[in-house]
């Protein structure tokens, strides 16, 4: 039942948050510092999980490839498809969901335990428009463009450390992963990347919204940001594989 | 001029207020005193559209609030003004962005106009040059006297304060009571005080209601409340020795 009610209310919030602004010039300030946050606030992390999963992913198939009739560029293709496929829109966008979620969560969260949120309901703000809209669209353009920056960050890492410690030379590594590459591959990996993108900010905007308490009630509600959005992306992640491939 | 007719909420199987009736006029500190769990920050936030009430009506000369469109609603919000307990500053922003925020809302002015208009206010508040100080920069007393400036940017017609003294040291409490009290004559706005604090109930007060309960247990003026033979309310104001024996000295005298 508690499901039921969660979800009926998060359903309302979406119905208050898709409203137009009050004000274009503060939306789209508040727009572009929102994308800051997510996108360059992120990217170090980004650039330090994907070089380090390409670089992983390239071993760990070359220790597994072991017969010597199948040819190294097959590494360069396996590592490809699954970062594109998997490790770059997934696993990063579960690390970027502990990142955004949590900030987002515990920024709106201090704002309602320290009735800020109230402060614009009494000017006749609306509070969810105002406060979580440039936080979903900042979210729908910084998450999928940061996956990408994922994607070519886990191939070089691959081709880079394949190249290095010789398991397969970088042609090789190229070969291997345009032999396989199909187009859709990459569309699958935005879709993913938009969906999750929504959910991580829109989930983490519903916990920190509807705090009621203080400090402790605000580290729970970004804690379970974190979890439910992990969860949520997860399950996605197998609705969208099983309706798409 | 608000009225509240019968207000009562609930929350769950509990009534937190039992049938207020009250008028606060313009031109007047109209205080609501009480203890802790009264039901006077929940009667304030029925009154500013926080917290909608289970029956009665609020009356915003003479609009009921409660059954007007979301656009006339929207009209009247922005004719309050309120000053939050913890003064509720937006804390990414600076002084001059939380005072301007409610015109970039709700007016058309240029934007000279409207920095012209944050600084007369700041200038009102005694805050001029502090424009570009964020919040976590001010002590107690100056964020209140910022969210005081954000309150009537837009000339508001109902000033509301929630607990304007809690945090503060009497000196700086005096002032701004003493701020509170000149906004409210200069503006003629309907001002409404939520407070605990028996200085400023005796220094500023025009109209005072005392809830108890729920309930509207004692309306009357400073003076009335020396004379007053209601024993919760004495309970409640002169609730030290020192304080009964400065009601009996001050009551003899007048």
């Amino acid at each position: 039942m508690r499901f039921f009610y969660h979800f009926g209310n998060y359903l309302m919030l979406l119905q208050r948050v898709f409203k137009k602004p009050e004000s274009g010039s503060l939306f789209r300030e508040s727009f572009v510092r929102s994308c800051w946050d997510i996108g360059i606030g992120s990217a170090g992390i980004v650039a330090i999980v994907s070089l380090f999963t390409g670089m992983v992913t390239t071993v760990q198939t070359a220790y597994q490839l072991v017969a010597s009739f199948i040819p190294k560029s097959t590494i360069g293709a396996i590592v490809s498809d699954s970062s594109i496929l998997e490790l770059a829109p997934t696993i990063m966008t579960l690390v970027l969901a502990g990142k955004i979620g949590s900030n987002i969560a515990s920024e709106i969260g201090t704002m309602k335990v320290s009735e800020q949120i109230d402060a614009l309901e009494v000017m006749g703000v609306n509070s969810a428009s105002f406060l979580i809209l440039p936080k979903i669209c900042a979210a729908l353009i910084m998450i999928p463009l940061l996956v990408v920056f994922a994607e070519i960050l886990c191939l070089v890492g691959g081709m880079l450390v394949g190249d290095i410690t010789g398991i397969l030379t970088s042609d090789e590594f190229i070969q291997g992963a345009r032999s396989t590459f199909m187009p859709f591959t990459f569309y699958f990996s935005m879709i993913k990347a938009f969906t999750y993108s929504f959910f991580i900010a829109s989930v983490a905007s519903y916990q920190g919204y509807n705090i009621t308490g203080g400090a402790r009630e605000v580290g729970e509600a970004s804690t379970k940001a974190v979890v439910y959005c992990c969860v949520i992306i997860l399950l996605s992640d197998y609705i969208l594989a099983q309706l798409l491939l | 001029m608000i009225e509240l007719k019968n207000i009562r909420k609930s929350f769950g199987d509990q009534e937190v207020l039992k049938g207020i009736s009250a008028t606060f006029m313009p031109g007047k500190v109209n205080m609501i005193i009480g203890a802790s769990g009264s039901g006077k920050s929940v009667l304030m936030k029925t009154m500013v559209g926080l917290i909608v009430p289970t029956s009665g009506e609020v009356l915003l000369n003479g609009q009921n609030f409660y059954l007007l469109e979301d656009e006339a609603k929207k009209e009247i919000r922005e004719k309050i003004g309120m000053l939050f307990q913890g003064s509720a500053l937006f804390s990414s922003m600076s002084v001059e962005e939380n005072v301007i925020l409610p015109l970039k809302m709700f007016s058309n002015r240029s934007k000279s106009e409207m920095l012209d208009r944050v600084n007369t206010v700041l200038e009102r508040v005694g805050l001029s040059g502090n424009n570009r100080k964020f919040p976590s920069e001010l002590s107690g007393g100056m964020q209140k006297r910022v969210g005081i400036a954000r309150a009537i940017v837009l000339n508001p017609s109902y000033l509301f304060c929630d607990e304007p003294n809690s945090g503060l040291d009497p000196l700086t409490s005096i002032k701004i009571d003493a701020l509170i009290q000149e906004i409210t004559q200069e503006f003629n706005i309907a001002t409404v005080v939520n407070t605990h604090d028996m200085n400023s109930v005796m220094e500023i007060g025009d109209y005072i209601l005392f809830a108890h309960n729920g309930e509207k247990a004692w309306e009357g003026n400073k003076t009335d409340i020396l004379l007053s033979d209601n024993p919760i309310l004495n309970q409640f104001v002169f609730a030290t020795q020192f304080l009964q024996e400065f009601k009996s000295a001050r009551s003899k005298k007048l």
